[in-house]
Parts: structure tokens; C-alpha cells; sequence
């Protein structure tokens, strides 16, 4: 019986461009809005994209607030989202420690204590992204829950809204998933 | 003792992670293809990171050398 090699490898070929999780890509997922671990997140996505990955993330939920504009007013919210916007942090500055916190000293120190050690905090981690086009994604879903805008979120380049299909597709495209 | 010759000389002290290998990503791209830069650091998680680094971007780490309050790492562009 031959083997048909060219038939053969065309066949591999197809299966292998198929298979998911073949691209130099990160996508993450930032659920939580937590300082701790915002900064993770902010850090793996800089390392990655400094390794060359293609990166992509997808905030969703409790990492929203992050991407809030602090000094942007938006008008025309429900009642509820008023009241989301009142109790969620206005923007990544105002974030809290998922532990530790208490009462604000927590966090007050691990701000100190990262300056002391010359740790880049959220601004410059935020900048850095831009620079290495990490692509950033709000959850539409979400934001209409807690009746957020686009108009009020930060100036990131290339900052767009989209659904879960979207995060999936990069996903799965992804050699790397990740869920903060 | 170096046989090769320093493009650049690179003072990364007193950065912490991930700031070591994003500057150099950012900066690889300035010299020539064979060119060496020579990275001065104190993070000690650089030691790991710089080889990861170029693992993964095609570059290669030809030294590291421990130094008292510094950590010299020689990086060549390679592609």
C-alpha cells in the first residue's frame, strides 16, 4: 500500500491551523476590581506584550470601574445607575486591596510601599499598555447593568465595547486564557 | 572578560517587574542585528526573566554576571 505524502501532509496542515490556542496571543479576562489584582493583571498583560504576544483584554463586572474617567460626567442615567455610579470606584486610582484593606490604611500602605520600591502602580502600567497596544475590551452587558457609558470611560487607544462572542473568538484563538 | 563590543549600555537599577523586559523590548529594536547591550539591574527576578525573555522573542542572553549591587546581563539582537 503507498502513502500518499503529499495528501497527507495537506490533511495535517488543515488539522493543525485548525487547532485552537495556536496563536502567540494572551486574552484575559479582569472580573475583579480589586487593586491587587488589577496591578496582576495590568503586569502579566505588559510582560506578555513585551514577550511579543499579542494581547487582549476583556473587562467585565468588578473590573469595570477601572476604566472609569474620574473627572468625565455622564448624564441621562436610571436611577440604579446613578446609584452604581455613587458606590463603584470612580477609575482605577480609587481601587481597594482584596485584603488588608482596613479601612483604608491596607491600601494607603501597599500604595507607599510600592512607590518606595519603585513598583509601577496602575497609571503607568495603563500607559505602558497603550504604548504595546494591549487591546482592551469593556463587557457591553455589564456596563448596561450598571448603567455605565463609553462616554465615560478613559481615552485608551483602540478602547471598544463588544460581547462574550468576541472575547470567545480571541479566546479561542489564544495560546494563553486567563481570569482575574 | 567580554570579546565582544557594547552597543549600549542600558541602567535599569532600582526598576522592578515587568519594567527590566519591557524596556528592553522597547529598546531592542534601536540597535542592529548582532549588536550587544549590556543591562544593569537590581532585580533579582531579572535573572530568570531576561532568558525568558529572549526565549521567547529569538534573542539571545550571552552573560549574566553577579556583581556587589548590580546584576549585568549582555542581550544580542538576533533577528
Amino acid at each position: 500500500m503507498t502513502l500518499n505524502v503529499e495528501k497527507e501532509i495537506a490533511d495535517l496542515k488543515a488539522k493543525v491551523g485548525d487547532m485552537p490556542g495556536a496563536e502567540n496571543k494572551l486574552t484575559m479576562i479582569v472580573f475583579s476590581g480589586d487593586l491587587d489584582k488589577q496591578l496582576a493583571a495590568m503586569i502579566i498583560a505588559t510582560g506578555a506584550a513585551a514577550m511579543g504576544m499579542q494581547v487582549v483584554l476583556f473587562f467585565t463586572f468588578w473590573g469595570l470601574p477601572a476604566l472609569r474617567a474620574p473627572q468625565k460626567k455622564v448624564g441621562g442615567k436610571s436611577f440604579m445607575g446613578k446609584m452604581f455610579g455613587m458606590m463603584l470606584p470612580k477609575g482605577r486610582n480609587k481601587l481597594i486591596l482584596s485584603q488588608m484593606h482596613m479601612a483604608g490604611m491596607g491600601t494607603a500602605m501597599m500604595k507607599g510601599l510600592m512607590k518606595k520600591k519603585n513598583v509601577a502602580g496602575l497609571d503607568e502600567m495603563y500607559d505602558l499598555a497603550a504604548q504595546l497596544a494591549v487591546k482592551i475590551y469593556a463587557c457591553q452587558m455589564s456596563m448596561d447593568l450598571m448603567g455605565f457609558k463609553k462616554e465615560e470611560m478613559i481615552d485608551y487607544p483602540g478602547l471598544e465595547v463588544c460581547g462574550v462572542a468576541t472575547m470567545l473568538s480571541h479566546a479561542k484563538e489564544s495560546s494563553i486564557q486567563f481570569f482575574i | 572578560m567580554a570579546d565582544y563590543t557594547i552597543a549600549k549600555t542600558l541602567d535599569y537599577k532600582g526598576l522592578a517587574c515587568p519594567m527590566p523586559i519591557v524596556k528592553i523590548s522597547q529598546v531592542i529594536g534601536s540597535v542592529a542585528i548582532g549588536d550587544v547591550l549590556e543591562v544593569h539591574t537590581t532585580d533579582p527576578g531579572s535573572l530568570a526573566d531576561f532568558p525568558a525573555w529572549a526565549k521567547t522573542t529569538g534573542h539571545a542572553i550571552l552573560e549574566t554576571k553577579q556583581e556587589p549591587g548590580v546584576i549585568k546581563i549582555f542581550v544580542k539582537r538576533q533577528k
